[in-house]
């Protein structure tokens, strides 16, 4: 089946069998290997991206059910040729070990700054629980979206 | 003595003590790592495993026609065809043999059966319903005491001279002086628990990438492997390959916890199979494949005792376990340690005699047997005493903080000869624990503790104090399938200044790409942005046994600051050579050397690396650079206390943490946010040890945990918070003072929180529940009823 969709800002056509999970069309066909695979029961969210701006499992959809849509992958997430103020902030609080749930992590952290500027510490954990880092023991990423968002607070109110 | 670090060098030079951020994660963020799965090569094949869906039982027959006939299928391999080239066996880690793919029997559920090699990984896997097997089941062994049992089918009876289901039995200790001291003992507690089996399942699961030239026959294997150097000279040794023509990556790791230590089925048959076809061959098991068929740890059924004086002593300890080891002794520990380093038992306490024994069985389990995140056996070893050292200070109507107090190691008493024969490096207990105890207002907590709750929960506060054992080895003690345990650095400083260090040892998320420049930087006075550290490619890095058991700071990192020495003192040389001084006559300050009394007088390292390619004076070598190969004198202990408060709702049997305080001491850190990174992530693995995490069977064999909606693992939603502590007590041995920390937390806390869930029921007539401490079996425990496991 021919599908067409955006991926990170480029419109991608790709013939793909109907069956071949999101995850695997993302990895394989566009190669673009920041997603990941963690698990095979929807647990693990290591192939979080986001699908119209919401944070979606990639390794739970068909390809073919992107057609027509937008995704953003950890690939996309650089601004202006900067990194995101999700990214620097998981570097500077040190959210991330072995990297391996990063993607889903940020992608999961920068749909919630984008609809709750604000989150309580309570929102962070809960929308990071279909999340599962095997590392950090959580703390770390937490603290580095909550500065996130206060760095984009600042970022605003410098600009406004 | 606990002392504190003050940093030598800059911040921007970024040596020991400063908590500069990571080198790798520029590439972690942007999507940008290598991990195995991302590995795409010309012309890649694909492999899928078919797996025996019964735990015991005979295979009849293979029937692989269907399969082979499916379009896009290269190959089906069975064990026939890999006995016929001399593979369908293999060596474990712990000297027995594993069936690469089963010939005669399988032995558990998930066991490696046939494998499909196809062009596209769909096709692999859909092929696999067109292999049929015809099985004879056997009654599976689901326990050890079950396998102990006379007249218990035989699992291993293609094994010669086996003759019932032991997988080993080993001692350690003396048994008369154990005996007497029990003998003089006002008071004797007991203990009996299971430490029950468990994952490490590190996010990303095993891989391979086999790529085997058919022209020169050359194998680049890239391998989720956290000891790519051991992995080469086992896979030379397995498949009869000369070893220089082995090449082993081990590209960025996601994850590995001791999962990725040992050799498994997959990789040698995607290896044979890359031989036989001439292509690359990939192979990335599933997280079922990984849960069900990949080292697990632990499931150790442990018995203690303590001998006790009626005033609160420590006289003996004895100890007895009997560890299912599945189907296949695999257990990745070093060869004469049966038991891995179980017997440190003795944990913390000075007291004159133990006895420690250890009987391993075969079981229609995985295999396994792994250290997760732990050093062979120490989790199940702390454990235990942790438990048992509570439980006495109860009996004898102490408090267990004033016990542990009064049987502590005394600081003098260092280094110190353990009644199993340990001897430990350094470690002041007395004060950590205070630490932990004014950190968490214990006093307080325990004041709280007797004040009626207004909704009628309980409150537990429970303590654990351990000393781990980590770093092997030393070369006389410890070795792994005849591999002696060291490690090793080569250092290269460019002519620019800039540096290159290659290390044996393989991160999957330590931070050694950081932590090892800075210890670069610590000695030679060059930033560690300068200093590119590169692990994981056996072609490209000095030989080495690789991370686990905490062992890369101990060892790698103690022969990178000694090989950074010795080429501080070459650059002595070639400094003077610059200022036209006497070596003697120069002082280092980090980065600079400068004539004694005239500080002006100086060069910088850069200016001295240079002149070791430009200007050096006649009759000296070239170059500036070196490699060291580092034997450690003696292990190194670091230790802790741990102190969580936790409240155990009645009605329902659950409980959550209130608060918990960690202090931990692992000698100096290099970096202190990535060691408390570290210890984070580990107080959380200990709390899903104790909360939820496990792996069980049903009566049949049939593996209950074989997935991520079985085997819970905790998110950001269940992982309690934690508040750090630290106290410095260097290594006296280790050239850093260092000791590792990788796995201290997720060792010493576990029973922490067993022991606050206890210390909420002891009121109760609760005097054990074993792990994972889940809500029915607390209940049961309270009200006095029995419950299903
Ligand atoms: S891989 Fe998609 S949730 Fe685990
Ligand atoms: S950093 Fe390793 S899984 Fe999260």
């Amino acid at each position: 089946m021919e599908i067409e969709v955006t991926v990170n800002g480029v419109a991608y056509r790709r013939d793909t069998e109907p069956r071949r999970l999101l995850v695997d069309f993302i990895r394989t066909e566009l190669g673009l290997t920041g997603t990941h695979i963690g698990c095979d029961t929807t647990s693990c969210g290591a192939c979080t991206v986001l699908f119209d701006g919401v944070p979606v499992k990639s390794c739970t959809m068909f390809a073919v059910q992107a057609d027509g849509h937008e995704l953003t992958t950890v690939e996309g997430l650089r601004r202006n040729g900067e990194l995101s103020p999700v990214q620097a902030a998981f570097k500077e609080h040190h959210g991330l070990q072995c990297g391996f749930c990063t993607p889903g992590m940020m992608l999961v952290a920068t749909a919630l700054l984008s609809s709750n500027p604000d989150p309580t510490e309570e929102e962070v954990r809960w929308a990071l629980s279909g999340n599962i880092c095997r590392c950090t023991g959580y703390t770390n990423i937490v603290e580095a979206i909550r500065s996130a968002a206060a760095t984009m607070h600042e970022t605003a109110g410098v600009e406004s | 003595m606990t002392t504190t670090h003050q940093p030598a060098t800059p911040f921007e030079m970024g040596g020991i003590g400063h908590s500069v951020r990571r080198k790798e994660d520029d590439r972690f963020i942007q999507g940008a790592g290598r991990y195995l799965d991302d590995i795409q090569l010309p012309g890649m094949l694909h492999m899928a495993i078919l797996r025996s869906p019964i735990a015991h039982g005979r295979i009849l027959s293979i029937d692989t026609s269907e399969a082979e006939a499916t379009d896009g299928v290269v190959a089906v391999v069975t064990g026939e065809m890999l006995a016929a080239h001399g593979l369908a066996w293999m060596p474990t880690l712990s000297g027995d043999t594993q069936a690469v793919l089963a010939t005669d029997k399988v032995r558990y559920q998930g066991q490696e059966v046939a494998a499909v090699i196809a062009t596209d990984p769909y096709v692999a896997r859909d092929a696999l319903s067109g292999i049929f097997v015809d099985y004879e089941e056997l009654p599976a062994i689901t326990s050890p005491q079950q396998a102990l049992e006379p007249g218990a089918v035989l699992i291993r009876d293609e094994k010669e001279g086996q003759t019932d289901n032991v997988a080993y039995t080993w001692e350690a200790g003396d048994k008369a002086a154990t005996d007497e001291a029990f003998a003089k003992a006002d008071l004797v507690v007991t203990l009996d628990t299971h430490y029950p089996r468990s994952h490490p399942a590190p996010l990303e699961t095993c891989g391979v990438v086999a790529d085997v030239n058919p022209a020169t026959g050359e194998a680049t294997i890239y391998l989720t492997s956290q000891a790519p150097h051991a992995h080469r000279t086992l896979f030379a040794i397995v498949a009869g390959l000369p070893e220089e023509k082995i090449r082993v990556v081990s590209p960025d790791i996601g994850g590995g916890f001791g999962n990725k230590v040992p050799i498994y089925p997959g990789y040698v048959v995607a290896t044979a199979a890359s031989l036989l076809i001439g292509k690359p061959v990939k192979w990335v098991e599933s997280r079922s494949e990984n849960l069900i068929s990949t080292g697990f740890a632990r499931d150790f059924h442990m018995h203690g005792e303590l001998a006790l004086t009626a005033d609160g002593r420590i006289l003996g300890l004895r100890a007895s376990i009997l560890s299912d080891q599945g189907a296949f002794y695999a257990d990745a520990q070093p060869t004469r340690f049966r038991a891995g380093l179980f017997h440190i038992c003795t944990g913390s306490y000075d007291f004159g005699a133990a006895h420690v024994t250890a009987k391993g069985a075969f079981t229609n389990k995985a295999p396994g047997g792994v250290a997760y995140r732990c050093s062979f056996r120490v989790t199940e070893a702390s454990y235990l005493i942790e438990r048992l050292v509570q439980n006495a200070a109860y009996e004898l109507g102490m408090d267990p903080a004033e016990f542990r107090l009064k049987n502590f190691i005394r600081p003098e008493q260092f280094p110190y000869l353990s009644p199993t024969g340990f001897v430990y490096d350094s470690g002041d207990y007395h004060t950590a624990l205070r630490k932990a105890m004014e950190m968490i207002d214990y006093e307080g907590w325990r004041r709280r503790q007797q004040e009626p709750h207004p909704e009628g929960k309980l409150i537990g506060i429970g303590i654990a104090s351990f000393t781990e054992v980590v770093g092997a080895g030393n070369s006389r003690t410890y070795d792994i399938a005849g591999l002696k345990m060291i490690d090793s650095a080569e250092l290269r400083i460019h002519p620019t200044g800039k540096a290159i260090l290659k290390l044996g040892v393989k991160s999957q998320g330590q931070g050694h790409e950081t932590t090892f420049a800075q210890i670069v930087a610590e000695e030679l006075g060059i930033p560690f942005e300068d200093v590119k550290v590169q692990e994981g490619d056996t072609d490209n890095t000095p030989y080495g046994l690789g991370t686990y058991a905490s062992r890369s700071t101990p060892v790698a990192g103690a022969a990178t600051a000694v090989v950074a020495r010795q080429i501080r003192e070459k650059a002595r040389k070639l400094a003077a050579h610059l200022l036209e001084a006497s070596p003697d006559d120069l002082e280092w300050e980090p980065g600079r050397f400068f004539v004694r009394g005239v500080p002006d007088k100086g060069v910088t390292i850069q200016e001295v690396a240079f002149a070791a390619y430009t200007n050096f004076p006649e009759g000296m070598e070239a170059g500036l650079e070196g490699v060291h190969y580092y034997d450690p004198p003696n292990m190194t202990y670091p230790f802790g206390s741990y102190i969580v408060v936790v409240e155990v709702d009645p009605e329902d049997g659950t409980w959550k943490v209130l608060d918990m305080v960690a202090v931990d001491d692992c000698g100096v850190r290099i970096n202190p946010m990535i060691v408390e990174g570290q210890i984070t992530g580990g107080l959380t693995e200990g709390f899903a040890k104790a909360n939820m995490q496990w792996i069980t069977f049903d009566e049949n064999g049939n593996c209950i945990g074989s997935n991520f909606l079985d085997y819970l693992v905790p998110t950001a939603w269940e992982a309690p918070r934690f508040r750090l502590g630290e106290t410095v007590t260097p290594s006296p041995h280790h050239p850093i003072g260092a000791k590792g920390v990788g796995e201290s937390a997720t060792v010493g806390s576990p029973a922490a929180y067993v022991n606050a869930v206890i210390d909420a029921l002891w009121s109760k007539g609760v005097r054990n529940i074993d792990m994972p401490v889940l809500p029915h079996r607390v209940w049961g425990a309270l009200n006095g009823v029995e419950v299903a496991p």
